[in-house]
């Protein structure tokens, strides 16, 4: 479609009183050919040309790494491209720092936020203000212009005053006197003392003045913003923070805003008053770029779409002509089978029982609140809830990561039938075990230790001639980390902040392969070899995007990350895994090598926890879903039957009556051993 | 007695003073330099060659302490340079870089004060234009308790107290200073807000080691009265702990460094206690630096932390 072609319906009012109705609809931006890559491996961007028409909201989609960022931050200024050009409104322009962008009016509002955090929020928006373009030669004209007539004047009246025979000491002629003295002042100033004017103006401009709050609000009140600028931002939630990142934009000046992935953190309330703000600001004429990968935002926000994949720009589409369908063929390139594989669970056994788990979080709030629930092996139970209800805290609590926490955590390590081994028992342990009842022989008999020596002991234990009787059951209450592995009790955690929490950034692949393995081994080296092998497994077998098993994961993108993470995890063999948000920030086909890892786990009769945020693949994926509400479990629904509507019902209130739903198997067991 | 204490932890102090103000600005930028030692001890050499030419020409007194003034930061700013091309530019391990120019500020006073020594040039007559009291306040003032206290010094101990003051107003009332502390906070998002990180960086690097350059020259000139003490690093220790003492801000640090000088000289002033004892002494202030870490660490307010950046490379297409 030419551009001249723009559907004029979809204008507002306010943008066709500014540029008409017949007006030739301006470029604000034009990228020709812009190619950037990093190292000389990874190419991130190859080729791209896009547009930006003044006063409309463009979507830029596309997949995790399919190099929307870096494109948007070559046009901020954050990278230059290694070729090709940028216009802007109409000039070729060299965009080679922020401040440059700045220049052209260009303001982009980052996904990790740039903002100092022990400043407050007025002071953050005046971070970096430059003084308004001040000359010393026009002000001195000006003052010339306004005094040097008016010296002029005075000075032939009081010739004249004088030649008429006036006195110099009447009124009148003191107060001409008095005035022409100004005057002089003032032209002398002008012309004799630029630099002292110039030094008086920087001083003037570089002094904070306690007023500055008061002459923010202006913006602040223009677009209806409700925040208090005199708060540090360490104390402000998410959405108030980009709140103040817009705020900033604007109050330089920006018409041109880009936004890199702004609802990638908010509620969806905080979504609905974000696009009512970028609506408004679009019917003031300014152009938006916004970059997101989610589809019903991008139907609902933006006026053309424009998608790219693997670096390389595939279309710019009207989203009016569009449907979400569409764009995700054009995202992935392929279609993509939306069912997630889900087979019925085998054989489930409660493998984790949580019985009233309570939290206390760092401020001191409750933050889970009396959860009871079982996770079972060989289903996947999904968690959802609102971001914040406490589901970190759960995982973590059961993870051992969390100090206050209260309530019992009792593990069955399905090892019944199967022999004990040295690996996680010492002979001591064994023999008490022993005296309690706990091992049989492969023909039934209970295994009695009493008369026999160490020697035999460890003789029937390598032959694996011990059996267990039954289940281990083992409480992990106030057990760290450390402890909990120690016991042999494989538990797998993959947390939501990876970098953090999961991995070390700065260490290569093999060396956080080895963060789980290094204390084994009796060598004071440590043994790179296996952690090297499982690297390469992992790289090869799940396809890590990566120039090397060296090069420190920071570097790697979201999806590879993940991959690595969840990689390392599983390869462990965990009886639990517990992951947090692991799709988040992924592409669809990382997505689903994650969703096929999930589910082989399952298979292996793995007790599956996973917490998400996208009901869709909540629905598809899981067997149960748990549902919390402000730490209160408001109900544990079976995922095959539950619909979208009820889950959102139980993520905001917790009802009267509490459902949970067990396994048919279970329930059958349950109510046999009742009789 | 106790008037004289004072006035001495008041002279005392200033050398440690003008260490920390040069390192606050540093450090406000996100860099650590623990080469202050080294460039106070370039800062001595320059001031006692700037006084010695000066006097030598026959310069009237006060060009003979802007000679020196100029000259000790001119050496401190070139230590600064040097620390910066390698940890702004080449982006090297602040610390390591840190230590190695105090090594090597430490070893220049070594080498030049030895040459010095064998060329028999003293710096005692030049040295008494600085710290004579009479270039600024005249001779005829009052012999009293408080023109002893507060009168009776040599111009560099004001110099000093204005470079803490300016220092600290610019960092509190100035968009400059804003920037500044935004730079040091976190370099990433005072990029995107428009400021010339490098330059910054830069700049504080130079000045903040220009001016404990100076703390070097008045060591030298006022405290010592131009004898050539090689104990200039041991202050510049203390000057990095003054830092951590007056919680990265200079107006706390003009009192922070009077306590100091206070700590550093009352050995010298106790009676009845053997030369192995007082050495023991001099450690206090060492423990008060640590007891105030220890005590902010208890409150744990933001306000009261090293810059967030503190000791971290910056380069902006890093991922």
């Amino acid at each position: 479609m030419e551009r001249g072609d723009w559907p004029v319906y979809r204008r507002s009012p306010a943008y066709f009183r500014k540029y008409g109705y017949k007006m030739e609809k301006k470029l604000a931006i034009e990228l020709i050919g812009i190619t950037k890559a990093f190292g000389t491996k990874v190419v991130a961007n190859k080729n791209v040309s896009m547009d930006l028409r003044e006063g409309e909201i463009l979507s830029v989609l596309g997949e995790n790494g399919s190099g929307k960022t870096t494109l948007m931050n070559m046009i901020a200024g954050i990278y230059t491209p290694d070729s090709g050009k940028i216009i802007v409104r109409g000039e070729e322009v060299v965009i080679k720092s922020p401040i440059d962008a700045f220049n052209h009016h260009i303001g982009m509002i980052h996904q990790h936020f740039k903002l100092v955090d022990l400043f407050t929020a007025a002071d953050n928006i005046l971070l970096g203000e430059r003084m308004p373009a001040y000359s010393v030669r026009e002000e001195k004209k000006r003052i010339r212009e306004a005094f040097g007539q008016k010296k002029a004047e005075l000075e032939s009246k009081m010739q004249e005053h004088l030649q008429s025979g006036g006195s110099s000491s009447d009124p009148a002629c003191r107060a001409m006197r008095k005035e022409l003295g100004k005057a002089r002042r003032k032209t002398f100033f002008a012309s004799h003392t630029r630099w002292l004017v110039k030094c008086g103006k920087h001083i003037q401009f570089n002094h904070l003045a306690r007023d500055r709050v008061k002459k923010l609000q202006g913006t602040v009140d223009r677009y209806g913003f409700n925040i208090d600028l005199t708060r540090k931002i360490y104390d402000m939630s998410v959405s108030e923070k980009q709140t103040v990142e817009i705020i900033k934009v604007l109050y330089r000046g920006a018409d041109i805003l880009i936004l890199d992935e702004p609802t990638a953190v908010l509620t969806p309330q905080e979504i609905e008053k974000l696009f009512s703000v970028l609506r408004k600001m679009r019917d003031e004429g300014k152009s938006i770029i916004i970059i997101t990968h989610k589809l019903n935002e991008v139907m609902a926000i933006s006026d053309r779409v424009c998608v790219l994949r693997k670096g390389e720009h595939i279309a710019t589409v009207e989203t009016a002509q569009t449907n979400e369908k569409e764009l995700t063929d054009m995202m992935v390139g392929q279609k993509i089978d939306l069912n997630i594989k889900r087979d019925l669970p085998k054989d489930p056994r409660p493998r984790l029982q949580i019985r009233d788990m309570s939290v206390v979080n760092k401020e001191g709030r409750t933050v889970v609140n009396r959860v009871s629930f079982d996770i079972c092996g060989g289903e996947i139970l999904g968690i959802a809830g609102i971001s914040g209800n406490g589901q970190k805290e759960l995982l973590e609590g059961i993870a051992g990561l969390q100090q206050k926490s209260e309530g019992d955590i009792i593990f069955h390590n399905p090892k019944k039938d199967r022999p004990v081994t040295f690996y996680h028992k010492d002979l001591k342990q064994i023999k008490a075990m022993a005296a309690e009842g706990f091992f049989h022989y492969p023909n039934g008999d209970r295994v009695d230790l009493t008369n026999r020596n160490n020697k035999e002991i460890v003789r029937l234990v390598n032959e694996e001639q011990i059996l267990f009787y039954e289940d281990e059951i083992i409480d992990l209450k106030d057990r760290t980390p450390r402890e909990i592995q120690e016991l042999g009790i494989k538990l797998s955690f993959v947390p939501e902040d990876r970098l953090n929490m999961g991995l070390v950034g700065s260490m290569s692949i093999v060396d956080n392969m080895m963060l789980r393995s290094y204390r084994k081994g009796n060598s004071i080296f440590v043994n790179r070899k296996r952690p090297k092998k499982l690297a390469d497994e992992i790289i090869h077998d799940l396809e890590v995007v990566t120039p090397s098993d060296l090069v420190p994961v920071r570097r790697l993108s979201g999806g590879n990350v993940q991959k690595v993470l969840v990689g390392r995890e599983i390869s462990s063999s965990p009886k639990v895994l517990m992951v947090a948000y692991p799709v988040r920030g992924l592409d669809i086909n990382s997505s689903y090598t994650i969703y096929n890892l999930l589910n082989d786990q399952k298979d292996r009769n793995v007790a599956v926890v996973y917490v998400g945020e996208d009901l869709d693949v909540l629905l598809a994926l899981c067997d149960r879903i748990l549902v919390l509400c402000g730490g209160h479990v408001s109900g544990i629904v079976d995922a095959r039957k539950v619909t979208k509507k009820e889950l959102g019902l139980m993520m905001t209130t917790v009802p009267d009556k509490v459902e949970t739903y067990q396994y048919e198997d279970l329930k059958r067991e349950e109510t046999d051993n009742g009789q | 007695m106790i008037v004289t204490i004072i006035t001495q932890a008041i002279r005392f102090g200033i050398v440690f003073l003008y260490g920390s103000t040069g390192e606050i600005l540093i450090e406000k930028a996100g860099h650590l330099n623990l080469g202050i030692p080294g460039i106070m001890c370039l800062g001595g050499v320059g001031g006692c060659m700037g006084a010695y030419w000066a006097f030598r020409g026959g310069a009237p007194a006060a060009v003979v302490v802007l000679l020196a003034v100029f000259m000790a930061m001119l050496f401190g700013g070139l230590g600064g340079l040097l620390y910066g091309v390698f940890t702004i530019t080449m982006r090297c391990n602040q610390n390591v870089t840190g230590l190695s120019l105090t090594t090597f500020g430490a070893g220049v006073l070594g080498f030049w004060g030895t040459q010095m020594g064998d060329q028999g040039i003293l710096f005692a007559r030049p040295s008494s234009y600085a710290f004579t009291p009479s270039l600024f306040f005249g001779s005829s003032t009052p012999n009293n308790w408080f023109t002893t206290i507060f009168m009776s010094h040599g111009v560099l101990v004001y110099l000093g107290i204005v470079f803490a003051v300016l220092v600290s107003l610019v960092l509190k009332k100035t968009r400059i200073g804003l920037s500044l502390r935004a730079v040091g906070e976190n370099p990433a998002a005072a990029d995107a807000a428009g400021i010339p990180v490098v330059r910054y960086k830069y700049v504080s690097c130079i000045l903040g080691a220009a001016i404990a350059g100076v703390g070097g020259a008045f060591y030298l000139l006022d405290c010592t009265r131009g004898s050539l003490e090689y104990v200039i690093d041991a202050m510049g220790w203390l000057a990095v702990a003054l830092v951590i003492f007056s919680l990265w801000r200079s107006d706390i640090s003009i009192l922070g460094s009077f306590i100091f000088g206070f700590l550093y000289i009352l050995p010298r002033y106790i009676e009845g206690v053997g030369l192995a004892e007082k050495e023991i002494l001099k450690v206090i202030p060492y423990a008060a630096t640590a007891l105030v870490l220890i005590v902010i660490s208890f409150f744990n307010k933001k306000e009261t932390q090293p810059p967030a950046s503190l000791g971290l490379p910056y380069f902006r297409e890093d991922r």
